[in-house]
């Protein structure tokens, strides 16, 4: 029973990550019909933006909120400012082409990301620096809860509900709900297309950043490669909850962290990447329009 | 009225297009005076919703010269031409059908929220006044078009008839200076026409608005327009008030002459 509950906290822990990564995907998705390849690459130049922030300010010297608080605020700003940069340059003057070329333009800033991330930082592991102690807060039913897990789960659900808030209640909300549906319509009720589809990648690319921030606190390792595994799961989290649907990102997210985590526990950890392929596998041939996704019928 | 330059709101200087061979529009030269109801009207396949298109800033004309409020516009985006004043309907409607009937509403009047990102984030002052304006604006537009009470539904779920009024609401909410409706009585039957044109007669007052509409049934537009273009093939057959328009020999031929074929 203790152990489960631990599990259970790991897993929503590990399930709000995928569900932070997966909800860029998905919302790229949503304005631009595109699989954005190199999101889990911003997502490790967010992780690599807190580790030099930290050395920057010696941030480890004075651990402590706001010390993480600087970390976040690093990995946001240099995600943001990437997401933008990557719409702005590789995929704004793509606009009007066919999607294969749009698809194969994200492999290559992925690849572009990640072995420039090598010659940049270095290809060997990096120690994500210690700002807080991961200290015990209270104890219930046997089980000891500490800092880190409230943190992750925590963080990532604010994070959550300032997205939600944004989407449903801002004009800048609005514009990218309805950018989703009809770009062209948008475009003649008076929204600023270009600028809607800015603003989704910044706000995609600021949540990665949350999660890379959240991963080097409870997972300290990082590298340019680190993006390749966490962002396939997070693309699976997208794509069970049903690929353009906000909801179903987080959804997808927290099934996935739960599912991997008891099967690590219950099973083996031999297995711990086979169940997000399983579920990826049986979410295609069972209901590929995913969870909370449409499907969608062919007119005729 | 008078013919002043001053009064002018819309102006098109020789604007053409072409697709591929078809000349879907060619050499039209027309304008809209300020206040002015004007129809523009032709039979299937004229090339009347091409005009919209290329005045809105969908399609890119392949010649001529897009003149509003004073100023050559053919450069402007579509969001750009509506921040300037223009909002349209259209022919075959253009809802956001899984959105709610007041999300398409405040939609429609997006461009006038003034706020930024920063002010969205941190609740700002600016944010919330201009939040509550346009809500209440909103709901006051959509109790005058009688769709008040289904505000929270999806604009799928609304009948076919209130979807037309709601694109109509969504234009309004814009405040537009020139409203471009494309055929807003399709689909319906006499009565339901009969009131939308008195509600667009209220609305055009209130409003102090002027209008270009488009409509299939020239016997509706001679009704409501003070002044009428005839369209055909993309050319312009005749302009003028509804006697010179109803006896123009032209337009007998080739629009009431098909029409009484049926």
């Amino acid at each position: 029973m203790q152990d489960l509950i631990q599990h259970l906290i790991n897993g929503l822990g590990l399930g709000a990550i995928y569900a932070l990564i997966a909800l860029g995907y998905t919302m790229v998705y949503g304005v631009l019909q595109m699989i954005n390849f190199a999101h889990s690459d911003v997502y490790m130049v967010g992780a690599f933006a807190a580790y030099y922030a930290a050395r920057w300010f010696n941030l480890e010297s004075m651990p402590g909120v706001v010390s993480f608080a600087i970390l976040l605020l690093a990995a946001i700003t240099g995600c943001a400012l990437l997401g933008l940069l990557i719409e702005r340059f590789a995929y704004r003057p793509l606009r009007n082409a066919p999607k294969l070329n749009i698809l194969i333009t994200a492999i290559g800033v992925s690849l572009l990301l990640e072995y420039s991330g090598q010659v940049i930082f270095g290809a060997d592991p990096k120690v994500f620096p210690e700002v807080l102690n991961n200290t015990p807060l209270f104890e219930m039913a046997g089980v000891s809860f500490k800092l880190f897990d409230f943190l992750v789960i925590g963080v990532g659900l604010v994070a959550m509900a300032v997205l939600h808030f944004l989407i449903y209640h801002t004009k800048q909300g609005r514009a990218m709900r309805a950018v989703s549906v009809n770009p062209r319509v948008a475009s003649i009720l008076g929204v600023n297309v270009d600028r809607t589809i800015v603003f989704t990648f910044v706000l995609g690319s600021a949540l990665a950043g949350v999660g890379s921030v959240l991963v080097g606190v409870k997972y300290p390792k990082i590298e340019p490669l680190m993006g390749m595994m966490i962002g396939l799961k997070a693309f699976v989290a997208a794509v069970l909850g049903g690929i353009g649907n906000i909801m179903g990102a987080v959804l997808g997210g927290l099934i996935m962290g739960l599912s991997e985590e008891m099967v690590v526990a219950y099973l083996s950890s031999t297995y711990r990447d086979a169940v997000a392929f399983g579920i990826l596998i049986l979410i295609l041939i069972v209901r590929p329009s995913g969870l909370l996704g449409r499907n969608q019928t062919e007119k005729l | 009225m008078s013919l002043s330059s001053e009064n002018l709101l819309l102006e098109v200087k020789d604007l053409s297009i072409q697709f591929g061979g078809l000349k879907a529009v060619d050499s039209l030269n027309f304008s809209v005076q300020k206040g002015q109801l004007k129809g523009l009207i032709g039979p299937n396949g004229a090339g009347k919703t091409t005009v919209f298109n290329m005045l809105t800033g969908v399609y890119q004309p392949s010649r001529g010269e897009i003149c509003f409020r004073g100023q050559i516009i053919n450069r402007l985006k579509p969001h750009e031409r509506c921040r300037r004043g223009m909002a349209r309907t259209f022919q075959n409607i253009r809802l956001f059908r899984e959105l709610t009937v007041l999300d398409n509403v405040l939609l429609g009047s997006h461009q006038k929220l003034t706020y930024g990102i920063f002010d969205s984030l941190f609740f700002t002052k600016k944010f919330h006044t201009e939040q509550k304006q346009n809500l209440d604006k909103a709901l006051h537009l959509l109790n005058l078009f009688d769709l008040a009470n289904k505000s929270e539904l999806r604009a799928a779920g609304l009948p076919y008839g209130q979807q037309r009024k709601l694109e109509i609401v969504r234009a309004l909410a814009g405040e537009p200076r020139l409203l471009l409706l494309d055929e807003p009585a399709a689909g319906m039957n006499h009565s339901e026409t009969d009131q939308l044109m008195t509600l667009i007669g209220r609305v055009r007052k209130e409003f102090d608005l002027t209008i270009l509409l488009i409509e299939h049934d020239m016997k509706l537009v001679m009704g409501i327009c003070e002044d009428i273009l005839v369209l055909d093939h993309g050319v312009k057959l005749e302009e003028g008030d509804s006697q010179k328009v109803r006896t123009s020999a032209k337009v007998i031929e080739a629009y009431l002459g098909i029409e009484n074929e049926h």
